[in-house]
C-alpha cells in the first residue's frame, strides 16, 4: 500500500478526519492552547468569518465532499466539523 | 448579555480605524458641487470614490427629466407593484432594458441589492444549489441566507474550481445557478466569463451575472462584461444597479426565461417594498437613453482610468491586477491604509477605505472609482496628493530610490 493511500484510508475514520483538521488549523491556534474536538471555531482560535469560509473550502478539496454554507453556522466545535466532513464522505 | 453586546469585535475595530483621525465609514459631506466634487468639512474634494462611472448625476437631462416626472406622477409611489400598481414609467424602464440587453423580460426592483436579494433567493430553492463565486458582493451572501437553496462556495474567478465543485454535486437532482459579477467592486477585477459559460453549459446548470459594476463601463454599447465577451446569449440571468453609472438608485434582472413573470408574484424582495419613485425612473431611462446615444462617454472614462491607473503605477504603487474604474491601491496594514485614507482627506481626495473581512485575502485597500467627468487635472491632482501621502507614510519609495534599487 502506497502511502497516499495509508493516508486516504486513515483519513476516513472520524479520528483521522479529526487529526487532519487540527493539522489545517495549527495556524489559528490562540496561545499555547492545544485543539480539541470541543475547540470552539469562532471563539478559541484567532479565525475571522471570511477565514472560516476559506477553511471549508480548503476541507472540502482535502476530503473531496461538499459542506454546503448553510451548515457552517451548525458547526460550532472542530468535532462537530470533524462528523460533518464524516458524514458528507460515508453518507451516513 | 446586553442587546448589542454580540458587536463588542466590530466597535473594538471600528474604534481603531477611526483611531487614524477621522471616521472612513460615517464622512458627512456637507455640500456635492458636481459629479467630481464637493465640499467635506469645508474643503473643496474631488470625488473619486463614489462609483459615478459615467458622471451622470448632474446631467442637465436626467435632473429635468426627474423634475418633470416629480411634477406630473408625485414624489412616491407610497406602496409596492403589487398593492399600488405599476406607474407607466416603471413598465416603459422595464421595456427599455430589456430592450437594451436584447432579452424578452425585464423586472426593475428598487435597489440593485434588492435585484440580487430577489432574484438569487427566488430562482433556485428547495432542493437546488446555487454555486457564487467566494468574493461575491454582500448582496449575493444575502440572497443565499434568504433563500433555501444549497449553497456552495468556489475560488475566485476559477473555472477549473467551479467545475469541480459542480463534479461534486453531478449526480444531485436539484437545478444549478452559478454567480458571478461582472466587475468584482474590490478590486476591480473581471470573471472569466466564457470559461465560466463554458463550465456551466458542461453540467447542465444556469448562470445569473451581476454586472452592477461594468454596466455602462464595458462592451461596445456599455451593456457590461457579457458584452465584451461576446456572450450575451449564453447568460440566462442578468442583474445591475441603478446606483453606479445610471447615477440613481434602483435595480433590475433581466433574462429570456419562458416563465419570467411568475417571479413578480414570488419574488418577496420585489413584492414587499415600495416600488421606485416616478423621478427616478424617470432618470434613470433618461441616463440609459444617454450611454446608448453616447457611448464616447465610456471612452471618455477609459481615457481617465488610463491616466490614474497608469499615474498610481508609475508612482510605485501595488494595484489590482486588472485596469478598469475601480482602481485598488494595495496596502497590507489595515492601520496605515486608514491614515493614508485620512492623509488623503486632508489633501483634499476621497476615496474608499476597505478593510478586511469586507476585502478578499485580508488586504486593506484605497479603492478609488473613475468618473468620465473627471478633468486630466483632476486625475493628476489625485495621483499626485496620494503619491505625496505615499512617500510621507512610506508606503511607496522615492522614484530615485526604486530606480537604484532596481539597478
Amino acid at each position: 500500500m502506497g502511502t497516499a493511500a495509508i493516508q486516504q484510508s486513515s483519513a476516513l475514520t472520524k479520528d483521522g478526519i479529526f487529526v487532519e483538521i487540527a493539522r489545517l488549523l495549527e495556524r489559528f491556534r490562540a496561545g499555547e492552547a492545544t485543539i480539541t474536538s470541543e475547540t470552539v471555531i469562532a471563539e478559541d482560535l484567532t479565525m475571522d468569518s471570511l477565514q472560516v469560509m476559506d477553511l471549508m473550502m480548503e476541507l472540502e478539496d482535502r476530503f473531496d465532499v461538499s459542506i454546503p454554507l448553510n451548515l457552517v453556522p451548525e458547526i460550532a466545535t472542530v468535532g462537530q466539523l470533524a462528523d460533518t466532513i464524516y458524514a458528507s464522505k460515508t453518507g451516513a | 448579555m446586553g442587546l448589542l453586546d454580540r458587536f463588542k469585535t466590530i466597535r473594538e475595530v471600528h474604534g481603531a480605524v477611526k483611531a487614524c483621525g477621522a471616521d472612513p465609514f460615517g464622512v458627512k459631506m456637507d455640500r456635492i458641487v458636481s459629479a467630481t466634487e464637493a465640499v467635506i468639512e469645508g474643503r473643496p474634494t474631488i470625488l473619486c470614490g463614489s462609483n459615478n462611472y459615467l458622471g451622470l448625476t448632474f446631467d442637465p437631462d436626467c435632473i429635468a427629466a426627474a423634475q418633470r416626472a416629480t411634477e406630473e406622477f408625485g414624489t412616491g409611489t407610497t406602496g409596492s407593484r403589487i398593492a399600488n400598481g405599476s406607474y407607466f414609467c416603471h413598465k416603459a424602464l422595464e421595456t427599455d432594458l430589456a430592450d437594451f440587453y436584447g432579452k424578452k423580460h425585464c423586472m426593475v426592483f428598487t435597489t440593485g441589492y434588492q435585484a440580487n436579494l430577489g432574484a438569487i433567493s427566488t430562482l433556485v430553492g428547495p432542493g437546488d444549489f446555487v454555486i457564487i463565486d467566494a468574493d461575491s458582493h454582500a448582496s449575493i451572501y444575502d440572497a443565499c441566507k434568504l433563500g433555501s437553496a444549497t449553497v456552495i462556495r468556489f475560488r475566485h474567478n476559477d473555472p477549473v474550481d467551479l467545475d469541480k465543485r459542480l463534479q461534486r454535486i453531478a449526480h444531485e437532482p436539484g437545478n444549478k445557478l452559478v454567480v458571478v459579477e461582472g466587475i468584482y467592486s474590490m478590486l476591480g477585477d473581471h470573471a472569466p466569463l466564457k470559461e465560466f459559460v463554458e463550465v456551466k453549459k458542461k453540467h447542465g446548470a444556469y448562470i445569473l451575472v451581476d454586472e452592477a459594476h461594468s454596466m455602462g463601463v464595458m462592451g461596445k454599447t456599455g451593456r457590461g462584461l457579457l458584452e465584451q465577451e461576446g456572450v450575451d446569449a449564453d447568460i440566462d440571468f442578468v442583474t445591475g444597479t441603478f446606483s453606479k453609472s445610471m447615477g440613481a438608485i434602483g435595480g433590475f434582472l433581466v433574462s429570456d426565461h419562458p416563465d419570467f413573470d411568475i417571479l413578480r408574484v414570488a419574488c418577496r424582495p420585489y413584492m414587499f417594498t415600495a416600488s421606485m419613485p416616478p423621478s427616478l425612473v424617470a432618470s434613470v431611462r433618461a441616463s440609459l437613453a444617454k450611454l446608448r446615444a453616447h457611448p464616447e462617454l465610456m471612452v471618455r472614462l477609459w481615457r481617465n482610468v488610463d491616466t490614474l491607473y497608469h499615474g498610481l503605477e508609475a508612482a510605485g504603487f501595488k494595484l489590482g491586477r486588472q485596469k478598469g474604474p475601480v482602481v485598488a491601491v494595495h496596502i497590507n496594514d489595515p492601520a496605515l491604509a486608514a491614515r493614508a485614507w485620512h492623509g488623503l482627506l486632508q489633501n483634499g481626495v476621497y476615496v474608499n477605505l476597505a478593510l478586511p473581512p469586507a476585502t478578499p485575502s485580508g488586504t486593506a485597500l484605497l479603492r478609488c472609482s473613475v468618473c468620465a467627468a473627471h478633468s486630466t487635472e483632476q486625475l493628476r491632482r489625485v495621483t499626485d496628493v496620494i503619491t505625496k501621502v505615499g512617500l510621507e507614510l512610506g508606503i511607496i519609495a522615492d522614484r530615485s530610490v526604486r530606480i537604484a534599487a532596481a539597478e
